[in-house]
């Protein structure tokens, strides 16, 4: 299967909450120091009676298309998401995202966007 | 000049169908593949006198120690080592080197002095000089590069002191390709100061280039087999006698021992000294076997060979104007090594798609970080040629770039 369809090319090339917040809640960053990819990630949250949801996020650094396209999307998808939801994302759920199958060094790239947003979620909750 | 095309039927690998198509292998500076004659030669011991070495009195042990010897003198006569006994067999370069660090420079650096070491080093050549610079208080200095990735000689004024104590460089960057003039350097160095020790890290020299350790007059020389058609797991350190017989084991046990009582053990002499336990010995006769290949087939043919590819390549990679190519652009002080980054493709991506053309090339910092922060860039692709590489592998290389570009641009 080719893993470079369109979708992820789009979002390569025209990445979708890409940049920087204002004033976010929460930020970290992690390399994949190998491929030299690099994912920062920024959240604002909404705090509701007993629960937190992402109100805003941004994305931002360098690397392959695979991960930044997965980087793209999975800010998308967690825009006014549950953290506790958040948290229990893995793998399985970004490949889906993706829709491709990877190889086993490709799929560090994919999920290091997973990895920096729970590393974010972490630090401050 | 030997025939590629010919020399290709040697190499079983390349005779492989992937999806139906060939492999077209251009990772050669990670790893060489491996010819008949080597492959068969480790066979041969597995099957006809696999036992262990110095101390069977039978026949077949006896035969299996004269054959491992007979490949430390065709390695030693390879790199025109001054004796058989300079050269040690270790499991790769890293060991080589870190045998150094332990044994060495462990004893004879202390805080206050200095360890120099150049920014375009395999981490394998930088990370022990870092940490132990770190934990004795030892000052690293990094001798920079110029923009096209090469070393000025004349900053060795200011680097090399009274208090320098080593010097650790390679021969040939892994990512660069550059090729560092030994001789040159060693001869400054050691007017500038005749205690400092200089090892070379020749784990790319030794299999591209002719190679002659009394020419180049360093004091310690590491490489792999792996790199050279060899077996992985067998390195080779080569040291002056002096310097080797004064130093301490570093790895203790069997094999390097001449007697041993409870309150004390006698060592042997070099170079057993220094090859605790049960060697590679197959790896060992292998390498033997890859020496002889190279020879046979000349080592000034090979540099000729793989200066002709990288001229090629040069030629062809202008037809594709988003290339950049990083290193020395003369092709006489570069090595068959071409690292590159295509304008707005990662080179992760580059590799993956030349993948689906079963193109192998490596994407990342190629174990040398160090230089692609000093350079500026998070990940450069690198093709790297070798005796089997032949136009055609070009070709696709050039027709797998202009494929990327289409997906991406």
């Amino acid at each position: 299967m080719d893993i470079y369809r369109e979708v992820i090319l789009d979002h390569y090339k025209n990445p979708r909450n890409f940049g920087h917040l204002a004033k976010p809640d929460t930020v970290a960053q992690e390399g994949n120091v190998t491929c030299g990819d690099r994912i920062v990630m920024e959240i604002a949250y909404q705090k509701q009676p007993g629960r937190t949801l992402i109100r805003d996020i941004r994305f931002n650094g360098e690397g392959c298309a695979i991960s930044q396209a997965s980087a793209s999307l999975l800010t998308q998808k967690v825009k006014g998401m549950d953290i506790k939801r958040i948290m229990k994302l893995t793998v399985k759920d970004i490949l889906v995202i993706l829709g491709v199958s990877l190889t086993p060094t490709r799929i560090k790239c994919a999920v290091l966007p997973l990895e920096v947003l729970h590393k974010a979620i972490e630090k401050v909750h | 000049m030997f025939d590629s095309s010919k020399v290709r039927q040697d190499f079983p690998q390349l005779s492989r169908r992937i999806n139906g198509k060939p492999l077209v292998y251009l990772d050669s500076t990670a790893t060489s593949l491996k010819p008949y004659a080597v492959i068969d030669k480790e066979r041969e011991y597995y099957t006809k006198y696999s036992a262990n070495i110095f101390r069977g009195i039978y026949k077949i042990s006896e035969q299996a120690t004269a054959e491992y010897e007979k490949a430390r003198e065709k390695v030693a006569s390879f790199i025109r080592a001054p004796s058989v006994n300079e050269v040690i067999f270790t499991r790769n370069a890293t060991e080589s080197i870190n045998l150094v660090a332990y044994s060495w420079v462990g004893r004879n650096v202390a805080a206050g002095d200095r360890i120099v070491v150049t920014i375009m080093e395999h981490h394998s050549n930088f990370v022990p000089w870092q940490q132990l610079a770190g934990q004795r208080g030892i000052e690293l200095r990094i001798w920079n590069t110029n923009s096209e990735g090469e070393l000025n000689i004349n900053d060795l004024d200011k680097l090399i002191t009274r208090k320098t104590k080593l010097l650790a460089i390679t021969a040939v960057s892994n990512v660069l390709g550059t090729i560092n003039s030994i001789k040159s350097i060693t001869k400054l160095v050691k007017r500038l100061n005749p205690d400092c020790v200089i090892l070379v890290d020749a784990a790319q020299a030794v299999p591209h280039l002719p190679v002659d350790v009394q020419d180049w007059g360093a004091d310690f020389v590491a490489f792999s087999g792996h790199k050279m058609l060899g077996p992985t797991g067998v390195g080779v350190l080569w040291g002056r006698g002096e310097l080797l017989e004064a130093m301490p084991p570093f790895l203790y046990g069997g094999e390097m021992i001449s007697e041993v009582r409870v309150e004390q053990t006698a060592f042997k002499k070099i170079p057993h000294k220094f090859e605790a336990g049960t060697p590679n010995i197959a790896g060992v006769i292998g390498l033997g076997a890859a020496v002889d290949y190279l020879n046979h087939l000349g080592m000034n043919q090979v540099r000729h060979h793989e200066e002709a590819m990288l001229i090629y390549v040069g030629q062809r990679l202008a037809e594709l104007p988003e290339v950049t190519v990083y290193g020395p652009r003369d092709a006489r002080r570069k090595d068959g090594v071409v690292a590159f980054t295509l304008q707005g493709v990662h080179a992760h991506d580059i590799a993956q798609i030349l993948d689906g053309q079963n193109i192998c090339v490596r994407a990342g910092n190629h174990c040398a970080m160090p230089l692609h922060l000093h350079l500026g860039l998070s990940a450069t692709a690198r093709a790297s040629f070798y005796v089997y590489t032949t136009k055609s592998d070009v070709d696709a290389l050039i027709e797998g770039l202009k494929k990327v570009r289409e997906v991406f641009l």
